[in-house]
């Protein structure tokens, strides 16, 4: 009884949504949508869509980058945060805490118009800008991923290490990293998502990458919900590629794992 | 003339000596005053209740733990006063099979075997292959050599364990509990090699509750209890006549059955 209770309770609510959407959808403006001027089929369409995409080279460019920068800057930031001594933990905690807490939007900002006043020769165009920005946000975050993933190696790994004989980055390098980089790799790739992402906000300083030239794009055309649309699906076959390959990545060492 | 005074000095002089060593874990005291002395060859079985520091005692000689007092010489050398690089060569000298086994499970038996002389004997890779090959010949099983450890038995793991630290050729191997984590039917397969081992004249520190073995084996029983060593006699006197009343009990409960 109460089966067949809930079961219409929950085909009403089916309904109601159904009829809810359905009303909204209706009171859009499908009239004034000029997908034309992103359409493959005319001449302008074509150019505008050429220009949008134009941009993928300079967002890919940054962000891979930047990515490699913070990789590295990550993993130097994490080993003295597992140090046994607290003064020198203190130094991975100073960076993460400090560098985890500005925007990355004031990051860009603070890099780009900032630091060329501290010193004549400092002179950072937009692309490195925006490369040091995201890279030294980013680090702090893979700082602690890093962190955790190294912690989480069993101590008896550490020891057997040290048993035969390895020093510190010998240790790092053919006991510990291989294990933890199985360990790191979903995180890791959660981070290189919101890193390309994040490139976005490199558009403000003008940098000519998918953001930007969609809002130059809208300027002259006054065609935002097309172009912008456009812009989102740009991303979303960037991050969908991106998801895929660390997804690859995973299965790859998995399986060299458990042959 | 100083060459040679050092060089009989050496022959003479025990390879593993602890003066007086404590180690404390915050206000628990693991080891309080221990002091043993092994000569080279010498095979000595640790035996004890839980607790009573014979892991710590152990070790304290590869510097696993750092002892708080007292000092501990291994082959004249005092390892409180050894470089970081010295303390690498020393524990290139000194093999430990430990009860988890810890093999490293990214790598295969062999890159597991050839990883210590590679990196750190810096043997070149077909050296380090053929030692590797000889020493699982040791312990029954070279037809493992290309699987991962997950995919072994825990007494096979702990056989690697053991070859992993016979390539480096070390001068005393160290056993710590090596067959606490088996069940009972691998028990056999693991001491079977150690017993092997015993043969060959290596230094053995070995922690265990297997008194079989240490009744076989051994030639010093070392009895601790409460992080000291209460009683060091040949096997013989001790599991006939203990001379310590705590020896005597800890012996009625583990030869029970």
């Amino acid at each position: 009884m109460s089966k067949r209770l809930s079961s219409i309770i929950g085909w009403g609510v089916f309904v109601g949504l159904v009829l809810i959407a359905w009303s909204f959808l209706r009171t859009l403006n499908w009239d004034d949508l000029a997908w034309y001027v992103v359409s493959p089929s005319t001449e302008s369409g074509r150019q505008n869509l050429a220009f949008l995409m134009g941009g993928v080279k300079y967002t890919l460019l940054m962000s891979i980058t930047a990515i490699c920068i913070s990789i590295v800057l990550g993993l130097i930031i994490a080993l003295p945060g597992l140090s046994p001594s607290p003064n020198v933990r203190m130094i991975n905690r100073v960076y993460v805490e400090l560098v985890r807490a500005v925007p990355i939007l004031v990051l860009i900002f603070w890099v780009y118009y900032g630091l060329p006043i501290l010193h004549d020769d400092i002179n950072i165009n937009v692309f490195w800008a925006g490369v040091i920005a995201l890279a030294l946000s980013d680090s702090a975050f893979e700082a602690e991923i890093f962190r955790a993933g190294i912690q989480s190696i069993d101590k008896g790994q550490l020891e057997a290490a040290d048993s035969i004989g390895l020093g510190y980055f010998g240790r790092l390098r053919y006991v510990i990293l291989p294990q933890a980089i199985r360990r790191i790799l979903p995180p890791l790739g959660n981070q290189l998502v919101y890193m390309l992402k994040m490139s976005s906000l490199v558009s403000v300083i003008g940098m000519e990458e998918l953001t930007r030239r969609a809002n130059e794009l809208v300027v002259s055309t006054y065609r935002p919900l097309e172009i912008y649309t456009v812009l989102v699906l740009e991303y979303l076959v960037l991050i969908l590629i991106v998801s895929a390959g660390v997804r690859w990545l995973e299965r790859k060492l998995q399986a060299n794992e458990s042959v | 003339m100083t060459s040679i005074k050092t060089a009989t000095a050496s022959e003479s002089a025990p390879l593993i000596e602890m003066r007086d060593v404590v180690k404390r874990y915050g206000d628990f005291e693991a080891l309080g005053g221990v002091s043993i002395s092994v000569n080279s060859g010498q095979r000595v079985v640790v035996c004890g209740p839980s607790g009573s520091g014979k892991s710590t005692l152990i070790r304290c000689l590869n510097q696993l733990e750092k002892h708080d007092a007292g000092e501990i010489f291994i082959d004249g050398q005092r390892l409180s006063q050894l470089s970081a690089s010295g303390l690498r060569k020393i524990r290139a000298d000194v093999g430990m099979v430990f009860q988890q086994f810890n093999l490293f499970p990214h790598l295969t038996v062999l890159e597991n075997l050839t990883l210590g002389p590679m990196r750190t004997r810096k043997l070149s890779e077909d050296a380090a292959r053929k030692l590797a090959l000889d020493h699982l010949e040791k312990v029954h099983i070279p037809e493992q050599a290309n699987k991962y450890p997950r995919q072994l038995s825990g007494g096979q793991q702990q056989r690697v364990a053991i070859a992993r630290s016979l390539c480096m050729e070390p001068k005393i191997l160290l056993f710590d509990e090596p067959t606490s984590a088996l069940d009972p039917e691998m028990i056999v397969e693991v001491l079977d090699v150690m017993v092997e081992l015993a043969s060959t004249g290596i230094t053995m520190l070995v922690v265990t509750h297997e008194m079989g073995f240490a009744n076989q084996v051994a030639d010093t029983i070392v009895f601790m209890d409460g992080g000291k060593i209460v009683e060091s006699n040949d096997p013989e006197t001790f599991f006939s006549n203990p001379a310590s009343e705590r020896g005597r009990a800890f012996l009625k409960k583990i030869l029970r059955h």
